[in-house]
């Protein structure tokens, strides 16, 4: 090819993924606030199974809290966490997460923690992991995420918060331990923070009280 | 007209992409566990497959042989992402039910077939109306087998399986055959079909 020829293909390349980027930038413009507003009712939506087998008689979305990165749970940015109150008193406490050492890319998770610290309920809400391996830790794919419930920091200690592969007491999936790995610890550090910040989750400075007139 | 019906034969009997070049296989195992798994990929497959024909054929004359791999893989990746995008703002339940498959369209080599093959070659429209009949053979291949399998699963929960999928194509594919057969005997005429792709 003559340096002519190449200065003409290069052109065209560069033509062409200027328009292509163009056509991709309108389209997330048009579909972003839906996105948005998509992904937080499929977190709305998700909260509720998450509590399973806790009574609680507070409203569970407006008790949005969010901490704002950098904080010691779990994942990159702001988290955003739910607190239910039973009768006044603390129920429990829902927290947005992200795994960050799946197989491929972070894993957004539901992680549900009753007042006693034990998890009320662990729901994969986004992942990009592979079909037929580690998409399995969906709730609809399989029942792995339910070996959580129940479970806290003492139950098992600390060794155990791990997959069997790595001496834990987690099952992982056939030919898919990586998902697993990043799940369990994710759910550990989330119940860690829960040990450290328990005062920090259910009363913070501006919002001490847990708001009594919501209705659930 | 007579040409479009005969294109429509080609695209969604003759020559359809996965009954008969076998194109695009891994979609169409993955998700065709559900009829609207299948009709939710196949629209999505056959709106890239329109649009990525309609601008490959509108650029090819400013397009160099040598590049022109790479501009296909800039369309199609970029058609791809748009529809992600459009599934998930308006199709948000479809959307997580198809997951990766919708991103992974990308590696549908049934598009870059058709690019290649067909609107590099020949005028806008033309492409266009390939594009369509090609993509909408894709379509109903999904969606026969997507409510074949979600049929068949509720007596037998192996159709689900990955191993339902292979022999669901497996006898998609026989019973092509079978009816073209008879055809043919019928007709003695009748020669056995190059697939018209140069693979
Ligand atoms: C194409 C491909 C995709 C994979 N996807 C995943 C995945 O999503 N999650 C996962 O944990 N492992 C996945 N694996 C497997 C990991 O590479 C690793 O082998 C596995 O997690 C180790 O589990 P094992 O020791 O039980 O075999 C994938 C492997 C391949 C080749």
């Amino acid at each position: 090819m003559s340096d002519a020829s190449m200065t003409r293909s290069g052109l065209t390349l560069a033509a062409i993924a200027a328009v292509c980027t163009t056509l991709v930038a309108l389209t997330f413009q048009l579909t972003d606030e839906r996105i948005d507003a998509n992904r937080q009712a499929w977190l709305e939506q998700s909260l509720q199974p998450v509590l399973a087998g806790v009574s609680f008689d507070s409203g569970i979305i407006d008790s949005q809290l969010t901490f704002p990165s950098p904080n010691a749970l779990p994942g990159a940015g702001d988290a955003i966490i739910y607190r239910v109150y039973s009768a006044g008193a603390p129920a429990a406490a829902l927290f947005v997460v992200s795994a960050r050492e799946g197989y491929s890319g972070p894993i957004k998770l539901l992680v549900g923690v009753d007042a006693d610290g034990a998890v009320t309920g662990v729901h994969v809400l986004e992942h990009r992991e592979t079909p037929g391996l580690g998409d399995q830790v969906e709730t609809g794919k399989s029942d792995w995420a339910t070996q959580f419930r129940g479970r806290s920091l003492g139950d098992p200690v600390s060794a155990g918060w791990a997959v069997r592969r790595d001496g834990g007491e987690f099952d992982q999936l056939t030919g898919a331990t990586i998902t697993p790995r990043a799940i369990v610890k994710a759910v550990r550090e989330t119940l860690e923070y829960y040990a450290e910040n328990r005062i920090l989750v259910f009363g913070v400075s501006g919002d001490p009280a847990p708001p009594d007139e919501v209705s659930r | 007209m007579n040409r479009i019906a005969e294109r429509f034969r080609d695209g969604l009997w003759r020559d359809n992409p996965g009954l008969v070049q076998l194109l695009g296989l891994c979609p169409l195992l993955a998700v065709t566990t559900t009829f609207v798994n299948g009709l939710g990929l196949g629209i999505a497959t056959l709106s890239v497959l329109v649009v990525s024909n309609g601008l490959v054929s509108a650029t090819r004359r400013w397009i160099r042989n040598e590049i022109r791999i790479p501009i296909y893989v800039l369309i199609i990746a970029s058609l791809v992402t748009c529809t992600e995008l459009i599934f998930k703002a308006w199709f948000p339940a479809l959307d997580r039910s198809l997951g990766i498959f919708i991103p992974l369209i990308v590696t549908n080599c049934a598009i870059v077939a058709r690019a290649e093959v067909f609107a590099s070659r020949n005028p806008v429209g033309s492409s266009i109306v390939d594009g369509f009949v090609m993509g909408t053979g894709f379509a109903l291949l999904l969606v026969t087998i997507g409510a074949f399998r979600e049929l068949v699963s509720m007596v037998w929960l192996l159709a689900l399986l990955p191993p339902g999928a292979f022999f669901s194509l497996a006898l998609a594919i026989a019973v092509k055959n079978a009816i073209d057969g008879r055809r043919g005997e019928k007709r003695e005429d009748a020669v056995p079909q190059p697939t018209r792709l140069v693979r």
